[in-house]
This record gives C-alpha cells, sequence and structure tokens, in this order.
C-alpha cells in the first residue's frame, strides 16, 4: 500500500473510532441535563440516582471523545497537508470557530459539573450541564458545515495562481443547507445513540431488579427519547436524501448500485451477487420507491452511474468518478437497516409498557442488549456512506482525495502511526467498556445525601468528587 | 496593523495561554509521585487539576485550529513535517487525559500504579517535545519550494533533534516542572504544599540555568544584535528569578503569577524573534515561510478577527471563574477513603 491508501486507512479507522462516542456524548449530555432538571424541579430523588448514574456513563465515554478528538484537529495537517493547504482558507474558519464556541465551552463547564456538587449551587450547577451540553451541539454544527463544503462547496473561488479555493461568504458555508439538513439529521441521530443507551441499560436494571423506581422511568424516557428522534433522523434523512440526489447524483446511484437512468426506479431491500452492474443473482425489489426517495415523486427519473459517468468525464477530464458501489450500496442499507431495528425494538418494548405493565417475553432481554448498539452501527455505517460515497472526491468537483495526502510524509510513516494508534484505540476500548460494564452492573447508588453548597464549597469537609 | 500581524499576535497569544495553563498541567503530572507520600496525597494532587486540564488543553486545539484558519501553509508545513514528533505528543495527550479520567475510578493498587506511570511518562514527553519543536521553528529548519510551488520540510525526524532544540526542552521541561510545583504549592496543603514548595525552588534553579543558556544561544545566533529581543530575554531572567524569590518568601500566589510571567515573555520573545517570518527555512531566506505567503485571504482574517474579538474576552472571563469557583486548597485529609474508586463504592443496590 502507498501513503494515499494508508492514510485513507488512518483518516478512516481514527474517525470511525472517534464518532462511536461522539453521539452518545451528544446525546448523553442532553438527556442527564434533562434527569439533572428533573430532580430540580421535582426534587424526586430517583432523577438525582438517575442523574448520578447515567452522568458516570456519559463521563467514561466523553473521556475517550475528547482524546481522540484531538487526533482528528491535527491529522488534517499530518497526513493531508496538501488538502490543507487547499482548502485552508475555507476549511479552517469553522474549526477554529468550533475549538473557539464550542470546545472551551463544553471543556470547561464539564470541568464545573463534574467538580461542582459540592462546590456550586444547586441552581448554577444545573446550568454548567446545560452549558457544556450546548457546547457539544455548537460543535457538531461547526464541523458539520465544514463537512458539508466537502460535500457541496458553497461561498468560495478558486484562486489558480495560489492553487487554492478561497472563501467569500462565511454566510453561505454556515447556513448552506445541505449544513442544516445534515446537522438535523445527525443530532436527532445522537438522540436516539443516547435513547437506546439510557433504554437499553435501564431495561438491564429492570430485569435484574436494580432500583426499579428508577430503572422503570429511565427506560420510558430512553424509550420515548427513541421515538421522537426517530421520526426527526427519518424527516430530515430523507430532506438529506433529495438533497444529495441533487448535489452528488453519482453517491445515490451508487447507493442503489442503479448503472442505468431509470424512471419510476425501485428500491432494493437486498441483493445476493454481484453488484458491477451485471444480473444480480437475487434481488428483491420495492417498485418506484427509489424514484420517491431521490426526487419526491414516484415517477422521478434517477440518473445512472454510467451516464453521470460519461457526464463527470466531460465536465472534470477522463478518469474514473464513481465510489466504491458495494461499500456505497451495503452502507446506506445497514445504515437504513439498524435504524430501523432500533425503532423496532423500542417500538415494542413501549408499547409493552402501556399502563404501567413490564415489558415480558424471551426476546425483551437480548434485544435490550443489542439494542445500544443498533444506533452504534447506523451512525458508522451512515459516515461510511457519506464519505465513501463522495470519492473520488475529497471536497466535491474541487479536489480529489488522491490530491490531498501530504508530500513529505513517506508511507512507512504512516503505517507506524496507524498500527499504534489503532493498537492503542484497540486498548482504550478495552478499558472504557470494562469500566461502563462495571459501573452498570454496580447499579445506581442508592443511598446519597446532598445540601446545597454555597459557591465555593467548604475547605474542610470531604470532597463529593476527586481525581 | 495589518490582519497578518494580528493573526501571528492572536497565535502567540493562544500559544502562550497553552503553555501557561497546561504548563502547571504537565509539571503536575510529572511530579505526581515525587510531592505524594500516600494514595491520599496522590489523589488530592490530581484533584487540583481535575476540574481544569481539559480546559486549558482546548488552547492548544484552539491554536491549532486557528492556524489552520490563518495560516494554512504554516498549519499544512509544520505538522507534515515534524510528523512523529506531533504523533509522539498526540498519543501522549491521549493517554494523559484517559489516565487522569480513569485513574481512581477502580481502587486496585496496580490498576492506579499503572496510571500513574503513565501520567508521568505521558505529561513528560509533551513538555520536552514542544520546546524541542518550538526551538526549531525558531532556529529554522529545511524547507524547500516543492514542485507544486509549496514550501515543504525537507529535513527528517533526526534533523530535528539538534543541540539547540534539545536545550529548548530540557527549558520547556525544567520550567513547566517548576511551574507545576509553584502551582501545587499554592493549591494544596500540608505535606504536599511542603514538598511542592522544596521542589520549586530546586526545578526553578535547574531551569533558571537551562533558560539563561537557551536565551544566550538563541540572542548569539542572531545575525546582528536585536535590543528587543534581549530585553524580552532579560525579561523573563527577571520575572524567574522574582518568581524563585517570591516561592522563597512562601508567596505562593506570587510566585505563580511570576513564574505565569516568565512563561508569557518567553514564548513572547520567540515569536518577536520569528516574526515577520513563522517558519524560517535554513537553506535560505527565499524558501521561508511568512505571515504574508503562509496567509488566508484577508476576508477569512475578518471573518475570524470578528469571531476571536467576541470570544477570547468570554472565554477569558469563564475560565477564570472556573478558577475563582475551585480556589480553595485541595487537602488530603478531604478525601474521603481514598484507596475506594466510585466504582468500588456504588454497591448498595435495592433488591426488590
Amino acid at each position: 500500500m502507498n501513503s494515499l491508501d494508508l492514510a485513507r486507512w488512518q483518516f478512516a479507522i481514527t474517525t470511525v473510532y472517534h464518532f462511536i462516542f461522539v453521539p452518545i456524548t451528544i446525546g448523553m449530555g442532553f438527556l442527564v441535563a434533562g434527569l439533572q432538571t428533573a430532580w430540580y424541579r421535582t426534587n424526586k430523588v430517583k432523577y438525582l440516582r438517575a442523574t448520578k448514574f447515567f452522568g458516570k456513563l456519559f463521563l467514561i465515554n466523553f473521556a475517550i471523545g475528547v482524546v481522540t478528538g484531538i487526533v482528528q484537529e491535527f491529522q488534517f495537517g499530518m497526513n493531508w497537508s496538501s488538502y490543507s493547504r487547499f482548502v485552508g482558507d475555507i476549511f479552517g474558519a469553522p474549526l477554529a470557530m468550533e475549538g473557539l464556541l464550542a470546545f472551551f465551552l463544553e471543556s470547561t463547564f464539564l470541568g464545573l459539573w463534574i467538580f461542582g456538587w459540592d462546590r456550586l449551587p444547586k441552581k448554577i450547577h444545573l446550568a454548567t450541564i446545560w452549558l457544556a451540553s450546548f457546547g457539544t451541539i455548537l460543535s457538531a454544527y461547526f464541523i458539520l458545515a465544514a463537512n458539508a463544503w466537502m460535500q457541496h462547496p458553497v461561498g468560495y473561488t478558486i484562486n489558480l495562481e495560489k492553487g487554492r479555493a478561497e472563501l467569500t461568504s462565511i454566510v453561505e458555508v454556515l447556513t448552506q443547507k445541505t449544513a442544516l439538513a445534515t446537522f438535523f439529521h445527525t443530532i436527532p441521530s445522537a438522540a436516539f445513540t443516547a435513547g437506546a443507551f439510557v433504554a437499553g441499560i435501564s431495561a438491564w436494571l429492570l430485569i435484574k431488579k436494580m432500583d426499579v423506581e428508577m430503572s422503570r422511568s429511565t427506560l420510558k424516557l430512553g424509550l420515548i427519547t427513541m421515538m421522537i428522534s426517530f421520526v426527526m433522523v427519518f424527516v430530515s434523512g430523507d430532506i438529506t436524501s433529495k438533497i444529495m440526489t441533487e448535489q452528488q447524483p453519482m453517491k445515490m446511484a451508487a447507493a442503489e448500485a442503479l448503472y442505468e437512468t431509470t424512471e419510476s426506479a425501485p428500491f432494493s431491500l437486498l441483493t445476493i451477487g454481484t453488484l458491477d452492474g451485471s444480473r444480480s443473482v437475487f434481488q428483491i425489489d420495492i417498485p418506484s420507491v427509489l424514484s420517491f426517495l431521490a426526487t419526491g415523486d414516484f415517477k422521478g427519473t434517477v440518473e445512472g452511474v454510467n451516464d453521470i459517468q460519461a457526464e463527470y468525464e466531460k465536465t472534470y477530464g477522463p478518469g474514473d468518478y464513481s465510489p466504491n458501489i458495494p461499500l456505497a450500496y451495503w452502507s446506506f442499507r445497514l445504515m437504513i437497516g439498524f435504524g430501523g431495528l432500533g425503532f423496532l425494538f423500542a417500538l415494542l418494548a413501549l408499547f409493552q409498557m402501556r399502563r404501567g405493565r413490564t415489558p415480558h417475553g424471551k426476546w425483551f432481554l437480548p434485544a435490550m442488549i443489542f439494542l445500544p448498539f443498533t444506533p452504534l452501527l447506523a451512525n458508522s455505517f451512515g459516515w461510511i456512506f457519506t464519505e465513501a460515497g463522495r470519492q473520488p472526491w475529497a471536497v466535491f468537483g474541487l479536489i480529489r482525495t488522491s490530491d490531498g495526502v501530504s508530500a513529505v510524509v513517506s508511507a512507512g510513516s504512516v503505517l507506524f502511526t496507524m498500527i499504534v494508534f489503532t493498537l492503542l484505540y484497540g486498548v482504550l476500548a478495552f478499558i472504557e467498556v470494562g469500566l461502563t460494564l462495571k459501573v452498570i452492573k454496580n447499579g445506581p447508588q442508592t443511598e446519597l445525601d446532598y445540601e446545597d453548597p454555597k459557591l465555593g464549597g467548604s475547605d474542610t469537609k470531604p470532597l463529593v468528587m476527586a481525581y | 496593523m495589518s490582519l497578518e500581524t494580528t493573526w501571528f499576535l492572536l497565535i502567540a497569544v493562544l500559544w502562550i495561554g497553552y503553555f501557561i495553563l497546561e504548563g502547571f498541567d504537565f509539571g503536575v503530572g510529572m511530579l505526581l509521585p515525587f510531592v505524594s507520600r500516600n494514595e491520599a496525597d496522590r489523589r488530592a494532587v490530581l484533584t487540583t487539576l481535575g476540574p481544569v486540564w481539559d480546559g486549558n488543553e482546548v488552547w492548544l486545539l484552539v491554536a491549532g485550529g486557528a492556524t489552520f484558519a490563518a495560516f494554512p501553509e504554516w498549519y499544512a508545513t509544520l505538522f507534515s513535517g515534524f510528523y512523529l514528533p506531533l504523533f509522539l505528543i498526540l498519543v501522549s495527550l491521549i493517554i494523559r487525559g484517559v489516565a487522569f479520567e480513569y485513574r481512581s475510578k477502580y481502587g486496585k493498587a496496580q490498576w492506579r500504579r499503572r496510571w500513574d506511570v503513565a501520567i508521568v511518562i505521558s505529561s513528560a514527553i509533551p513538555a520536552l517535545l514542544w520546546g524541542v519543536a518550538f526551538a526549531n521553528i525558531v532556529r529554522g529548519v529545511p524547507l524547500e519550494k516543492s514542485a507544486e510551488g509549496h514550501i515543504e520540510y525537507v529535513g527528517g525526524f533526526f534533523n530535528l533533534l539538534n543541540p539547540y532544540a534539545l536545550l529548548g526542552g530540557v527549558v520547556t521541561l525544567t520550567v513547566f516542572l517548576t511551574h507545576g510545583a509553584i502551582f501545587l504549592s499554592l493549591k494544596t496543603v500540608g505535606g504536599i504544599r511542603d514538598r511542592a514548595h522544596d521542589l520549586a525552588l530546586k526545578l526553578g534553579l535547574i531551569a533558571a540555568v537551562a533558560a539563561v543558556a537557551f536565551l544566550l544561544w538563541t540572542n548569539l545566533s542572531l545575525p546582528s544584535f536585536n535590543l528587543k529581543i534581549a530585553a524580552l530575554s532579560a525579561g523573563v531572567a527577571v520575572a524567574w528569578v522574582a518568581g524563585i524569590a517570591a516561592t522563597l518568601k512562601r508567596r505562593e500566589g506570587w510566585a505563580f503569577v511570576f513564574s505565569a510571567s516568565a512563561i508569557l515573555l518567553f514564548v513572547s520573545d520567540l515569536f518577536y524573534a520569528l516574526y515577520p517570518r513563522v517558519m524560517p527555512s535554513s537553506l535560505g531566506a527565499q524558501f521561508d515561510l511568512t505571515i504574508r505567503n503562509a496567509s488566508s485571504t484577508a476576508y477569512t482574517l475578518k471573518v475570524m478577527t470578528v469571531v476571536a474579538v467576541i470570544m477570547t474576552p468570554l472565554v477569558l472571563i469563564y475560565q477564570g471563574w472556573t478558577y475563582w469557583v475551585f480556589r480553595k486548597r485541595v487537602s488530603a485529609s478531604q478525601i474521603a477513603h481514598p484507596e475506594r474508586g466510585i466504582l468500588d463504592t456504588a454497591t448498595h443496590v435495592l433488591h426488590q
């Protein structure tokens, strides 16, 4: 493998790994803030137990999200310096804004929240978790705007002399519909993810009869969060796919392995056999649904890979403009499939909980244990589809991925760092999962005493939180 | 003042903030086993960092992001050129952050000992390498124009390990150790405070020798005597001596103010020596990266200036407020059941 392939693998590994933790952080931050608000409002201790219990899980997860995020910030310069030179004038701005507006906010106020239980008055302490949660959402907005610009560059001009793209309108970059649609797709996905976490863990506690009072409430909270966010993910997903069809028709064609331009195109549920344009061995299609998905009209025309390829050759010169089609086809299906599966489990569990009943049946325990994994898989496949489906472009129509790699970094260096990152990330995952399971097995702490502290806390009392 | 100069200054400010704040984090991390006598001590030491370390580290992320936005050529050349040292720093920061968060979750002695070793090493590596990196930037490294017209780093890894740069590394290492010891003496009580105080004095003298040697070397290797660079260097020395004097008199707050000022002046000195270059080339001035040939467009710089002018004071206010909220000294006696982790304690489970 050359340094390009290695750099691509490294980006894929570090980014997919980082994004396992990010949606949990964003969603759990929000839900923990909600739980603490419920405690603040009602004074019911079960909400305090829930805040502390899910807060612990949130923080164990947050740690890995933060440290792997540092790599994200610097690997553009390390492995993708030609890309960085080309896009820095535009792409750097949302990244710097993310740091100044979001990272400072979340890290500072999360520190205040973790150590503030006996240092901040109740109300201010509640405000810190909301500010930290707001920081995580703001951070997502800026990085998604940067990514949306790679999917669909706007507000720029090309400076041929300097060989780079230059910003002409920051407002366009930050408010284009691609950015907004992605934001409203990703944030509810994060809520869906956290909902599945809370629900899955609460269900386990309920089955083990640990803190039934709390776990019933949090199971319901998790499931309802999943219901609401699924609707939002579904609607924004639909909008996103229409925007994608308009802006990146090749990605949509690849998602369906649709080689020839078709009217009333069917949506293929699954295919056994090859996806190389020859006849597949076995295929299940739903008539006309792809046309509806892509254009909003069951009779709409969806362009196929071959026609788009011919068109792009005219525009951009000779070359292969199609992404890895089996990868795009399957990751698109798996994203939808795992998301839908999680929703079905949640719907079923919620249905059985009506009128104060407890879910039952042999399916319940395994389904609830698997539940948190459904959004994680859907999130990963969604991003694999989004990024792999844009290939061969790094920025659509402007710079190819192959032209973005660092010229001065040897394949050996990239291979070495990739191996170390992968091993390190593997060890961290092992430790993280171990700690998470330990917290779940211990269950919520039932003996909690809380005193509303004055600002600054006490000199002598035992600390509520110490590292 | 031109937009490019404004951004050069802003990036200097971000690095100053980073080195002052994470500087003491690194120092405290390295000193952990040397100021502690027991588990309660160790946890008290780590608790002084607990609420703030992550916010401190964001200064680095913002410095990186701001360099990307304002000087993309600098960002690209520096991070692809200094590849392996940067990689070592990243790995250290990853391990360090996780170590802080996970170390005391379990009570097992072996688990904690391993994380303690990790904290010491992963604090020492960046403390050393940042000095090596900045000394190299100031000294100039082999930069050349590539076929595509970009100025690229053409030296290898070992090119970065020259005596001047290594001395720079020793300076940041010892300065951060001292700065961390002063911070600990300010934030703790009892035995930790006394031990940190003694260490601050000893380390402060070693750092003084290293810093004086480094600043002399820097001044002497200039093409001609530069009064402003010399004055800033003298300022570093004065602030440092004042810091040691304040430590001697047990004025811990002042000692911290002076060690922070010395770091501020030291980083300012290096940036002043660079200006208007951002990465001089050792192969000739025509290959220098400067604030002009490395910068973004005026429009991008303007947009970012607006954001920075609004946000930086706000960040300083709420980060400052955090330090005020956690202004009380941490005592080892406040750590109830130091050998117990929060994952060990939650065992009162209701079985209904």
